[in-house]
């Protein structure tokens, strides 16, 4: 009888397949890497050869010049910042409250509550009206506000949280709590978060995520620079980099000092900054994000 | 209705709970497909504020959506948005596939977690950081790409005006970005295929690969068609971030960068044709409606329990 091992390919084939995957993810690493080392190298070197991986000369003038704009950096760091942390707290409360008043059977509507958050899954509203529902109808328009409700609900992530509810926290369990005279909010809170925290954790991760990446909603609603979040910023250079000029507040000072602004190690410089947290956190979570993809893939 | 009342006092704590939602869901969902009306009126913005707007514009009937579909705009964002969803469908499942089978059937699974670390990274970043890297390759004077090109004696290329080369790099882009998240899900799949499977093949003499193709392909196969189902349901929308910041929004690309979503969007930031722009919306949102019906019923057909509802 041949031999074969159960656990994996065997041999070359292992190898290959070490290469194939390993050339993959370095692909996928590698643009971050590249973007580093342009930031690295002087604006006279990429002037002369362009990007290139091992460059001629090397200088962290980008991160000086960064300095020189601390206060708008800072700014949209405090943004991002911000609206992450106060958006990921409403939008983890709404969802669980809601997620979980419509996993249980005593709530009489449960049915056309669920179906309420379903149906916005199926159909919606478009972009133009819900424009003018920010603006017009709410005003929000250079509200920092525009930036955190528009994402503070997903239906989908209420499906996966009452799905939870329903399959991880047993009735008898709240039963008793009842007869023990508990309200329904305090059972919420004392018996049933407890129970539930890997499901808000992926929930909350999910919306970091959202609330961090989003430059949607502000390419839509912010004009106000001092407003503008981290990848907003980065939009906004991406041509240029008048706009951190007039609001540098630099302009009029000295022409000879523009000159020198290093134009494209900056650039790069800034999307090295507004990444690295992400790239540095990323690994520690990644577990409770795939853990998370899991739990939502189950249906009742 | 007094019946009614009662009723609802005697949820009052479920109300309270779902109330935040509630509120949400009726001003930032169902609001805007009330909104829906504006593509059938020629909308002109009243100061009284919304209600105003949407009551004292005109009527048009279907105006706006002969004037879409009189131009070659309906055409092209709607060829468009489907053929890349077609490609993203299938190359995605092709890749994310494989590389959750060749995840699984690594002996040294400690490679596996860094591999599979280095594969999610895009996942994490946002699309403007993306286009940043894509600009680092393809910058007309300063590129990766174009290094190379002059290292070689050819003549530098450019990108961002040469609309051939994108339906390339869009599909590249999308799946250098997604695969690692797509895989994980059919890794979590694989690795809960009951090992006794795998041991019946072993003791028949199956290879690995008849294994793979007899046992793994098998039994994900059902995860396969439903994801796909359901991809399908969502064939009419499209990424916003990666056809409108990864090709910066470059005019000549239009041609081959354009899809309905951003149509709507250039259509009410720039052309500020409210009109034709909610028309278009609300084309994608209905053809979506129908589409997600559709998929929905032939999922219920092959398999009821898979079925969205």
């Amino acid at each position: 009888m041949r031999n074969y091992n159960p656990y994996g390919f065997t041999g070359k084939t292992s190898i290959f397949m070490h290469i194939l995957l390993s050339s993959f993810a370095f692909l996928c690493i590698f643009p971050f890497i590249y973007v580093i080392i342009i930031s690295l190298t002087s604006e006279q070197s990429l002037a002369v050869h362009g990007y290139s991986i091992i460059p001629k000369e090397w200088s962290l003038d980008a991160y000086r010049y960064l300095w020189t704009m601390k206060e708008q950096l800072l700014r949209a760091y405090g943004v991002t910042i911000f609206v992450t942390v106060v958006g990921t707290l409403i939008s983890v409360s709404i969802i669980a409250l809601y997620g979980y008043a419509i996993s249980r059977k005593q709530f009489m509507y449960r049915k056309q509550f669920t179906f309420l958050a379903f149906f916005t899954m199926l159909f919606s509203g478009g972009m133009v009206p819900f424009y003018i529902v920010v603006t017009q109808f709410l005003g929000l328009k250079n509200s920092v506000w525009a930036l955190i409700l528009p994402l503070a609900v997903n239906a989908f992530y209420i499906i996966i949280m009452r799905t939870f509810f329903q399959r991880s926290v047993p009735e008898p369990i709240l039963e008793s709590a009842r007869i023990d005279g508990a309200g329904e909010f305090r059972i919420f809170f004392q018996i049933v978060l407890p129970l539930a925290i890997p499901a808000i954790a992926t929930i909350a991760l999910f919306s970091t995520l959202a609330y961090w990446n989003d430059w949607f909603n502000a390419l839509l609603f912010i004009d106000n620079p001092n407003l503008v979040p981290l990848q907003s910023l980065l939009m906004k250079i991406e041509n240029n980099l008048d706009f951190i000029r007039q609001n540098a507040m630099i302009s009029s000072q000295d022409s000879a000092l523009l000159n020198s602004i290093p134009q494209d190690s900056a650039k790069m410089a800034i999307v090295v900054i507004a990444t690295l947290p992400i790239a540095l956190s990323y690994p520690f979570f990644q577990k409770y994000f795939v853990k998370g993809l899991t739990i939502g893939g189950v249906k009742e | 209705m007094k019946q009614f009342g009662a009723n609802l006092y005697k949820s009052r704590v479920w109300l309270l709970m779902t109330l935040p939602g509630l509120i949400w869901f009726l001003i930032f969902a169902y609001l805007p497909m009330f909104g829906q009306v504006i593509a059938f009126k020629d909308f002109r913005f009243h100061p009284d504020g919304f209600f105003a707007s949407v009551i004292h514009s005109e009527w048009v009937g279907f105006d706006n959506f002969k004037f879409l579909f009189s131009t070659n705009d309906a055409f092209i964002i709607t060829r468009n948005t489907i053929l890349y969803n077609l490609v993203f469908i299938v190359l995605g499942i092709v890749l994310a596939v494989g590389v959750a089978i060749i995840l699984s059937e690594l002996t040294k699974q400690k490679f596996a977690k860094i591999y599979q670390t280095g594969m999610l990274f895009p996942h994490f970043l946002s699309w403007v950081v993306v286009s940043y890297f894509v600009f680092a390759f393809l910058s007309v004077d300063r590129g990766f790409m174009n290094n190379i090109l002059t290292t070689f004696g050819m003549d530098p290329i450019s990108w961002y005006n040469e609309s051939t080369f994108w339906p390339y790099i869009l599909v590249a882009v999308s799946q250098w970005k997604g695969v690692g998240f797509g895989s994980i899900v059919y890794l979590a799949a694989i690795v809960g295929i009951d090992r006794n499977y795998y041991e019946a093949a072993m003791i028949d003499g199956a290879s690995k690969w008849q294994q793979i193709r007899h046992v793994t392909i098998p039994m994900i196969m059902p995860l396969i068609i439903i994801l796909t189902i359901l991809n399908i349901g969502n064939i009419f929308s499209a990424d916003f971030g990666l056809f409108y910041q990864v090709p910066r929004d470059s005019g000549p690309l239009y041609s081959v960068t354009n899809v309905i979503d951003t149509y709507v969007y250039r259509g009410l930031m720039s052309m500020g044709d409210i009109g034709m722009s909610t028309a278009a919306g609300l084309y994608q949102a209905t053809v979506g409606f129908v589409l997600i019906l559709i998929t929905n019923y032939v999922v219920r057909r092959v398999d009821e329990d898979s079925a969205l509802f």
